[in-house]
């Protein structure tokens, strides 16, 4: 039977035209219209209006108390959570690597935070926030002080930040995990003839190795935690309070936009954070590729 | 030169390494628990139980009230449960077809462009999402498609970071195999729906799961695109009736553990391919 020849070019664009359909619609357009609506005021009462007004979104960003206090929030949050993340992940597969039995057991169970919704998680950590909340309880029991985690703007976003690092670092601990497994045993062999500790052995073999993991480790968390939205929101009923201290660039956004209308402003404030997050990263692989 | 520890110190030092690595692991394993079995047990307390702040975990007076008050109380619960579900399981089919069908094209097919292509994919993962929300929430107004199942499946039925993960594992497949359905005489199509599609089950399964699980606990996507209780999903179901009921945790704990159960049960058969998936995308760094 004679078939319909078609040629790979055609089938080539028969698989890929899908995909192209909806990131083109979805965010090739979007990164477009991001930029001619952070230049405009945009009416959106009855149909869409917009009026050019150069670059007087950017100018007012620098112009806005709340701009400020978000990237401020928002950089301390990076700034603490993304090395206590790092860390903590390090730690627990260096860990789980040592000739632990079981190790997949210890790895599902660590897991878990990974797998359970953010809203699950905000509320139940509200709970144990709470002024007469289980942390609380444990903190008196041994002692130290206690806190209104939830409505006190000097520590509210250290709750967030608390939760986050439990909730993140099994995800990355999985990754280093995989990766230690690449190690050639026979290094840790030769070093231990040379009389290495296990602490040397770390320092001297496995730190440098899992380099490249490290750095992508940092970059995700690094763009992950940039984008706080979720817990925040969740946390403060979407107002960033108490006090703005749970304000962050994100919740901005969604403020201009569905709280003050202001399409163009978002726009603006969006640019702020991919900067925000190019920049760093892009400090972050000179710091990295320096050390080399 | 070095001191060698006799035999007897070496043991006696591994042994006691051994037990601080326990250590370590129990104590973490604790800090995970804790939160969980915490949220869990209040799921099955009274309210006056769990005002007067006791630590207890197992319940003084167990009830399965609070599941009953939940589903009684706030009728659209269960719509929200299918919301979550039905959303979840068209984001995951489609993308399974799309993204494995962009990256086989990507990875095997040649044809003009192809380059160009992928370097767009690649372009787009280093956008962030929060540039794009408010572009997307303007084109779903202007579709029609603000608050419907339409606008939670559109945006995010294909997924630039898999289309790589899928060329990545399209490139390193034997072309064997190709070869000799060619030979047989099936078309890249066949070729390609029954050849190579039921032998890249693996990367498909590490796929589907992690994208149901980003579908069934995306928060940021909903918050924009829906605005009417009947269309929620359960996140922002939650969201709502942390709301309604604020300080009457045993319900709050109980709609939660309701949420997190299925994805628990699916991470418990599944896990496997959660960690092959993470793995995957990992290694790209």
């Amino acid at each position: 039977m004679q078939k319909l020849k078609i040629s790979e070019g055609a089938v080539g664009y028969l698989f890929i035209t899908p995909a192209l359909l909806v990131l083109g619609t979805f965010f090739v357009l979007p990164i477009l219209y991001s930029v001619f609506l952070s230049l405009q005021k945009v009416q959106l009462l009855g149909e869409v209006q917009y009026q050019f007004i150069g670059l007087r979104n950017f100018q007012r960003l620098i112009e806005d108390d709340r701009v400020w206090i978000a990237l401020r929030n928002t950089v301390q949050y990076v700034a603490i959570v993304v090395p206590a993340q790092t860390i903590l992940a390090l730690t627990l597969a260096v860990t789980l690597n040592a000739g632990i039995r079981g190790k997949n057991v210890w790895r599902i169970l660590y897991f878990l935070p990974t797998v359970t919704s953010s809203a699950v998680l905000t509320l139940i950590f509200m709970w144990m926030y709470n002024s007469n909340g289980l942390l609380n309880q444990f903190l008196s029991l041994l002692g130290l002080p206690t806190y209104n985690w939830l409505g006190d703007p000097a520590v509210a976003l250290k709750g967030i930040m608390l939760m986050n690092i439990w909730s993140t670092a099994p995800f990355f601990m999985v990754i280093y995990l995989a990766a230690l497994q690449d190690i050639p045993r026979s290094l840790y062999e030769a070093a231990r003839i040379d009389g290495a500790s296990a602490w040397d052995q770390f320092l001297n073999i496995t730190l440098p190795l899992l380099k490249p993991v490290t750095f992508f480790v940092v970059a995700m968390g690094i763009i992950g935690t940039f984008q706080l939205f979720d817990q925040a929101y969740i946390f403060s009923g979407g107002s960033g309070g108490p006090n703005n201290a749970t304000l962050t660039l994100v919740l901005l956004i969604y403020q201009a936009v569905f709280r003050d209308l202001q399409m163009g402003y978002a726009a603006a404030i969006a640019f702020l954070l991919a900067a925000a997050i190019i920049i760093v990263t892009l400090v972050q692989k000179q710091f990295f590729a320096q050390e080399e | 030169m070095a001191q060698q520890p006799t035999s007897f110190e070496n043991t006696s030092r591994q042994r006691i390494s051994i037990a601080l690595l326990y250590g370590v692991l129990i104590l973490y394993a604790i800090v995970t628990l804790i939160p969980f079995l915490w949220a869990l047990s209040a799921s099955f307390k009274p309210l006056s139980e769990i005002i007067d702040s006791s630590t207890n975990f197992i319940p003084r007076q167990f009830t399965l009230e609070n599941y009953r008050q939940i589903i009684q109380r706030e009728p659209l619960f269960l719509r929200w449960l299918w919301n979550s579900f039905f959303i979840a399981v068209c984001v995951t089919v489609l993308n399974l077809i799309f993204n494995s069908m962009a990256g086989y094209a990507l990875a095997r097919l040649k044809f003009p462009g192809r380059q160009f292509w992928f370097f767009l994919v690649l372009a787009i993962l280093a956008v962030p999402i929060q540039v794009t929300l408010i572009p997307t929430f303007l084109i779903l107004k202007a579709f029609g498609w603000l608050n419907s199942y339409q606008g939670m499946i559109a945006p995010v039925m294909v997924n630039a970071t898999f289309i790589f993960m899928m060329r990545q594992f399209f490139l390193s497949f034997p072309k064997e195999l190709e070869e000799a359905a060619a030979l047989d005489g099936l078309g890249q199509f066949s070729t390609f729906w029954h050849v190579v599609l039921p032998l890249a089950k693996p990367a498909l399964a590490a796929q589907a799961v992690l994208i149901f699980m980003n579908s069934w606990n995306n928060f940021l996507l909903p918050v924009v695109v829906l605005f009417e209780p009947e269309m929620f999903t359960l996140p922002l179901g939650l969201n709502s009736f942390k709301g309604a009921f604020i300080s009457y945790w045993n319900y709050i704990m109980a709609a939660s553990m309701i949420f997190t159960l299925p994805v628990l049960g699916i991470y418990a058969l599944f896990n496997r391919y959660f960690i092959q998936g993470i793995t995957f995308t990992g290694s790209k760094g």
